[in-house]
């Protein structure tokens, strides 16, 4: 079968890394992933079943694993030779379209009893996902047991699959993991009717945590800060009561706030840092610059909520410390519970979101496998180009309908 | 020889290229002969020979008042306000006229035996001037007599203990002022009266004045009925701040008024500035080659430097004209005098406006021309530099030519950054920028603290740079801003053009092909008499 592989291949890591560094997307070119023909991978056991991707998203976690900037940290929880694609809408044998729910939890892993974490579950804090039978792995496209999204064949377990509704459409249907994710840190945020949250970045995760806080959790002022004009344009269609560029959101926060501001030096209106500020901050991008953001703008006692992958960074937590700021990360979903109380499977939600937002508008353009290069370049540079979800196509793939 | 006036200059196939100022740079534009005209200034009037003898005169021989040797005794109570940073434009070679007036006050003051004298900086809702500002304006001598006492300072329009309110006009206007001047037995007042707004009792009622007295004319409707607001017969804000001046009085504030007028001498008759001054046609070999070689500096410069380059110019302009005592008596002569080196008879209106903006405008001295202040220039001053009928038609273009980087000094315009980044996303309508905004900025707390402990303007001041060309706004059909920056441009509402000959396409959809052209040649400074 045709597929996209990432073998573990330290030199071509290095040169990804490289080129990553100089251009977004780059990796693709010099690093380890491959368009291959591989065999397709086994059932690891009797609850499993074959799933033939129809749309395979590609996240902003795959994109800094193929330019090598993703954390040291997965090592152990990978295993290579991995097939990526966790972002999945697919088919089984006898028809029936499924969204992929890609954790690799104890159920998957056949492990029982299982983990606290599943039993409560909150799928995403398994404590198990490098154990039991399968290879290690967080997620399907992580694991070389399971093959992933972005090929004409995989695995899943029967536990890991969503029925999409007939009336969802595939595009809207692949949005439903990510969708997932944001709800997870809409939720996370704990925001109250009187809070005024700020979201960082307006990336697919960005876009979708404000649809998700203005559906289940919406808060008195939500301020999303957003590069591009369609991103900015989108952002306010999905809710955000105002939308400001990165480098202006402590001075529009700090407007929105009421609050006073620190400046450093004799820059006396360059602002350091608010004396007040938001409620909550969701940092829905993860880097060094977006988190000392989050630090600046939020108030003392208030809640961060890290969203977006961080990997390494580096970053002066003098301000969580004299500020109380509660920092918290926000990983992939399980079971919510909503402001009335209610306990909900993050993917139900997500499912919800998908329709009625309309989330399937958000996918601006498909590619066919072959075509991986310009797809992998098109996601890393998707803000700048006016699109937001880049996916692989594998609807009219040859091997697929023979 | 006698100054030449200013003249209208129609341009024909044998005119030059036309000096446009261009922020710190300039360009050289040809305009289409036979539909333009070229405006100039009158040369610069002949200063007084003797400026310090002209004021010791002015002192001992006022108008409509006593002397003002007769009105200082000892244990009175004296201030002496002085307008702030924003005139004379550029700042002007030392002494300042400041200086000498201040130093003839108070060299009165001493014979008189008055020892309580507060001197303060009249900025109202501007920033607070630095020390070395403040020297540069009073001179070292009274500056080191004063300050350090803390008898020298900035007026402070937050300072709630610090303001007296003295009442409301017949139009329920506010007046609130500085208690300490409120409370003086007399409060000399030293103008320079730049353009024809300075001066008269808008020196007391708005220099001296708080939010709540300033919000009553800086607003849209005023400035909409300002036609325009250098013409007092025909300016609401001249008429309020009439209104406000009789408060005072009534009030019991004695007013001794100084008023002194400058020549237009902005770029001297020596070095290489002074090509600014002359007109095209005139140049010689040597301007041109001076002139070329100004702008390939200026280019390949960075924009600090080039920055820093022109805010240490000074302008060698000269006192033409000095007169003390009433306010309105003192005003009228005033008047006279600046129109006297200003005004310019045009015949008839035009369909596009075009204007180079300099580098300067009364609130960046020393700082950074935003955005904001680029649509105050040439919106709200150039544009309304005219008696009579705007030099623009009614639905005509205004085409003006600035960098208009989007660039902001932080210290001294934080409100304005705001302003551009939030308001203006928003909307660009005075009307509805008022009526959503402007309180939440005038009371935005930070703004407060660092207008009083910082150097920045006031929150409210960007909204007074956005009324100030509402009238031209209403007025025009459309508004091109050459060799901007695009993004700036649009978010202030305006189009961008790379060229003079672009802009003028783009302006022939809304004004017609044959339109007539005419270009406001300022600065230095002029102002057009329109019939």
């Amino acid at each position: 079968m045709k597929a996209l592989v990432f073998e573990r291949d330290v030199p071509r890591f290095a040169a990804a890394k490289v080129a990553g560094g100089l251009l977004p997307g780059r990796g693709v070119r010099v690093g380890p992933l491959q368009l291959d023909d591989v065999d397709p991978p086994e059932l690891p056991g009797p609850d499993w079943v074959v799933v033939r991707p129809r749309l395979a998203g590609i996240c902003g976690s795959d994109l800094a694993t193929i330019d090598g900037a993703s954390s040291r940290y997965f090592e152990p929880i990978v295993s290579f030779p991995f097939v990526p694609g966790h972002e999945v809408v697919g088919e089984l044998d006898d028809g029936t379209r499924v969204v992929l729910e890609p954790v690799l939890g104890c159920v998957t892993r056949g492990i029982n009893p299982v983990c606290g974490a599943c039993a409560r579950g909150d799928l995403g804090n398994c404590e198990r996902i490098a154990f039991g039978h399968l290879e290690p792995g967080l997620q399907t496209g992580f694991c070389c047991d399971t093959g992933g999204g972005w090929s004409t064949f995989m695995v899943a377990h029967r536990s890991q699959l969503h029925e999409v509704p007939d009336a969802m459409s595939d595009e809207a249907a692949v949005m439903v993991e990510p969708a997932a994710c944001a709800v997870h840190a809409a939720l996370a945020a704990h925001a109250g009717p009187q809070d005024t949250v700020v979201v960082l970045g307006a990336g697919t995760l960005g876009l979708l945590t404000v649809a998700a806080l203005r559906r289940w959790s919406p808060p008195a002022q939500l301020l999303a800060t957003a590069k591009h004009p369609d991103q900015q344009a989108l952002a306010r269609a999905l809710g955000a009561g105002r939308v400001v560029e990165p480098g202006a959101v402590r001075r529009a926060v700090r407007r929105l706030a009421g609050t006073l501001a620190i400046s450093r030096g004799e820059d006396e209106g360059d602002i350091e840092r608010l004396t007040g500020g938001a409620d909550v901050v969701v940092d829905c991008v993860g880097s060094a610059e977006s988190l000392a953001d989050a630090l600046a703008v939020v108030r003392p006692r208030g809640r961060v909520v890290v969203a977006g992958m961080p990997g390494q960074v580096s970053i002066d937590l003098t301000g969580l410390w004299h500020r109380e700021i509660e920092l918290v990360g926000a990983y992939t979903y399980g079971t919510e519970t909503l402001p009335g109380g209610e306990r909900r499977r993050t993917f139900d939600l997500a499912f919800e979101l998908a329709a009625a937002a309309d989330l399937g508008r958000l996918v601006s353009a498909t590619y066919p496998l072959r075509r991986y290069r310009e797809a992998i370049e098109h996601a890393a540079t998707a803000g700048a180009r006016g699109a937001v979800k880049v996916a692989f196509d594998l609807r009219d793939e040859k091997e697929r309908n023979p | 020889m006698n100054p030449r006036p200013g003249f209208v200059l129609e341009v024909d196939k044998s005119t030059p290229p036309i000096l446009f100022h261009h922020g710190e740079g300039f360009r050289l534009e040809r305009l289409p002969a036979g539909r333009s005209r070229v405006i100039y200034a009158g040369e610069p009037l002949k200063a007084l020979k003797d400026p310090d003898g002209a004021i010791r005169d002015a002192l001992e021989h006022p108008v409509d008042k006593e002397p003002l040797r007769a009105l200082l005794f000892p244990g009175m109570k004296l201030t002496i306000a002085f307008d702030d940073i924003s005139l004379p434009l550029p700042q002007m070679r030392r002494p300042d006229i400041r200086q000498r007036v201040i130093e003839a006050v108070l060299d009165l003051a001493a014979e008189a035996g008055v020892d309580d004298v507060h001197l303060i900086a009249a900025l109202a809702l501007h920033r607070r001037m630095t020390e070395s500002e403040l020297r540069h304006a009073v001179g070292d001598r009274v500056y080191d007599a004063f300050a350090p006492d803390g008898l020298l300072y900035n007026f402070d329009a937050e300072d709630r203990d610090n303001l007296a309110f003295l009442g409301e006009t017949e139009k329920g206007e506010e007046v609130e002022i500085s208690k300490r001047a409120a409370e003086s037995d007399l409060v000399v007042y030293v103008n320079i009266n730049l353009v024809s707004m300075d001066g008269g009792h808008k020196s007391t009622a708005t220099g001296l004045a708080s939010y709540r007295s300033l919000r009553h004319h800086h607003n849209v409707h005023t400035m909409q009925h300002s036609n325009s607001f250098m013409d007092q017969e025909h300016s609401a804000l001249h008429s309020a701040n009439w209104r406000m001046g009789k408060v005072i009085r009534d009030a019991g504030v004695k007013v001794f008024q100084i008023e002194t007028t400058v020549n237009n001498n902005v770029f001297g008759t020596e070095g290489p500035m002074s090509v600014l001054q002359k007109r095209e046609w005139e140049w010689t070999a040597r301007d041109r080659a001076s002139f070329l070689a100004m702008s390939k500096g200026l280019k390949h410069m960075p924009s600090k430097a080039k920055r820093s380059v022109f805010n240490g110019w000074r302008a060698p302009m000269g006192m033409t004209g000095v007169h003390a005592g009433e306010i309105e008596a003192v005003h009228r002569l005033t008047t006279a005098d600046v129109y006297r080196q200003q005004l310019v008879p045009v015949e008839g209106q035009t369909d596009i406006l075009t204007m180079g903006l300099p580098y300067i405008c009364p609130y960046n001295v020393n700082s950074v021309m935003n955005p904001i202040l680029v649509m105050c220039l040439g919106l709200g001053y150039f544009f309304n530099m005219y008696k009579g009928r705007p030099l623009v038609r009614e639905g005509g273009v205004l085409i003006m030519s600035h960098p208009t980087p989007w660039e902001f000094h932080p210290v001294h315009h934080p409100s304005y950054i705001d302003f551009f980044e939030q308001v203006l996303a928003e909307t660009t309508d005075p009307v509805e920028i008022e009526k959503t905004f402007e309180q939440g900025f005038a009371e935005d707390e930070w703004y407060r603290h660092l207008y009083r402990t910082s150097y920045a303007y006031h929150g409210v001041h960007p909204f007074y740079m956005w009324y100030w060309g509402s009238h031209a706004l209403k007025h025009l059909g459309a508004t091109i801003i050459v060799g901007g920056d695009t993004r700036a441009v649009r978010r202030l509402g305006f189009k961008p053009a790379s060229t003079l000959q672009d802009a003028l396409e783009m302006a022939s959809d809304v004004v017609g092909r044959d339109a007539t052209i005419t270009h406001f040649h300022n600065p230095p400074i002029l102002m057009a008499d329109v019939s």
